[in-house]
């Protein structure tokens, strides 16, 4: 009994790197893929082209090659970017899902009927007043339950930061298990990423309940 | 245009030569319209003739590819001696649209507002009213088309027509010189069609001056002062409803009204 206490609790010790990673990463990817959607919408190419190509690279690779990129290959090309490896592993997620939130909140904006700006527009209402005040607040709505699905495929990914050697719940387990000969270690570790995710779910299906008032 | 000119003759909506292309495709093909002071003017004629477009060009919901459109003697739209479009800045079209409320087919309610909410953002958020005197108005809106027991209910929750009024109260709010209705009915179940004509009605006993685009022909020869027949693009003929109903000059009106019948 000791024993898996013990266990636990070492392997709970990489939570808060788990929790700190998926904490810092939505906290800053969120807002860049809002500031990003806004302007993948917006008609000014000199915005829309850059935004196209950041979200089709990011999309388009694997999260564990940006990883490698951002600690090991980063640093060769420019010195100055030599991170430490928990900053490596939140800068790179916050690109990641930038890029995927943008095209969520894209998705989002366009969903809204063109009857809403045109309304806006004939009370008077400027283009950023629309947006903050009728398109956006609507768009948060639609996207609450894909970005539930990121949030809940986030926790799971912030595991990936095995690989630079960052000692998060996974990287705790896998210890024990080659230490002891035990697969324990796995079924702890599978258990505290479910809890962290049932609690996301309930956070989300809480927002989503708040906002469904209107229809 | 002299200063001192008589601003009893002139006309709140003066449009002059209006050409709109999308494309390749001419929808208006140099329209003139003129609109007084308290008018109603209905806009008839069949479905791609270019009614909305013009009713939508005049609030710059459309931009225009040539002519000239005054609000009040003030430009949204104008064609030099030379041809060539001049430019304003949003803020000026925006400013001089703000005589002008608009009222939709589809309503375009704010979903996530209540009513009031719907009613009072302009003047609260466009006009920087206090939210006092905004909600004041607002309510008195409301009343105005009688919705007042609506007051906190989202538009999911409302009929047709009582959206449609909401509209309508939401466009009084700002308290446009000029009311433009893009075919305000259309989307409404038949029973539903008299309580928001009953409102259009009551404005027009106040003297609102009114742009409407319909295919009510009942509400256009009740109430209009002027109908204007469009078809394919152009003005076919503008007259007195009792001119255009009983004896209009061109067989294209009699065959249509004959369908419309």
């Amino acid at each position: 009994m000791t024993y898996l206490l013990q266990t636990t609790w070492y392997i709970l010790q990489g939570c808060t790197i788990t929790i700190r990673l998926f904490v810092l990463t939505m906290l800053f990817s969120l807002p860049l893929g809002f500031v990003c959607a806004v302007g993948k919408t917006s008609k000014r190419k000199s915005l829309t082209i850059p935004l196209e190509f950041y979200t089709s690279v990011i999309r388009g690779t694997p999260l564990l090659l940006q990883l490698f990129f951002v600690y090991y290959g980063l640093p060769l090309i420019i010195p100055a970017l030599r991170f430490e490896r928990f900053t490596a592993a939140v800068v790179t997620f916050i690109f990641n899902y930038g890029a995927y939130f943008t095209e969520i909140f894209r998705g989002g904006i366009q969903s809204i009927d063109r009857g809403q700006h045109e309304a806006a527009r004939v009370l008077g209402m400027s283009y950023r007043q629309t947006m903050v005040r009728i398109i956006l607040p609507q768009t948060i709505k639609r996207v609450l339950p894909p970005v539930s699905n990121e949030a809940i495929t986030l926790v799971k990914d912030t595991a990936l930061v095995v690989v630079l050697g960052i000692g998060e719940v996974l990287r705790n387990s896998k210890e024990i298990v080659s230490r002891d000969f035990t697969v324990t270690p796995f079924v702890i570790a599978a258990a505290i990423f479910l809890v962290l995710n049932y609690g996301l779910v309930l956070v989300f299906k809480k927002l989503e309940k708040r906002y469904a008032v209107y229809e | 245009m002299p200063s001192t000119s008589s601003t009893t003759a002139q006309p709140v909506v003066c449009v002059r030569n209006l050409h709109k292309s999308f494309g390749s495709l001419e929808v208006l093909k140099g329209v003139n319209v003129e609109v007084h002071q308290g008018e109603i003017v209905s806009i008839i004629g069949p479905s791609g003739s270019g009614k909305s477009t013009l009713l939508r060009c005049l609030i710059h919901l459309e931009r225009v590819t040539r002519g000239t459109i005054e609000i009040e003697g003030e430009p949204i739209a104008r064609e030099n001696a030379d041809g060539h479009q001049v430019v304003f800045t949003e803020h000026q079209i925006r400013h001089r649209c703000r005589k002008l409320g608009m009222v939709f087919q589809n309503f375009n309610l704010f979903p996530h507002k209540t009513a009031l909410e719907n009613v009072i953002e302009a003047p609260l958020i466009v006009a920087k009213r206090p939210k006092s005197e905004a909600i004041e108005r607002g309510e008195a809106m409301l009343a105005k088309v009688g919705l007042s027991d609506k007051r906190d209910t989202y538009p999911y929750y409302l009929s047709g027509g009582q959206k449609q009024r909401v509209a309508i109260a939401r466009a009084l709010a700002m308290e446009p010189d000029i009311m433009l209705f893009d075919e305000p009915t259309s989307a409404l179940d038949p029973e539903l069609v008299g309580e928001v004509l009953g409102v259009i009605k009551e404005l027009a006993a106040e003297h609102m001056t009114m742009v409407v685009v319909t295919h009510e022909m009942g509400f256009a020869r009740e109430l209009s002062d002027r109908v204007i027949f469009m078809d394919d693009g152009s003005i076919i003929e503008a007259a007195s409803p009792e001119k255009l109903f009983t004896n209009p000059d061109h067989p294209r009106i009699r065959a249509f009204l004959e369908k419309m019948l």
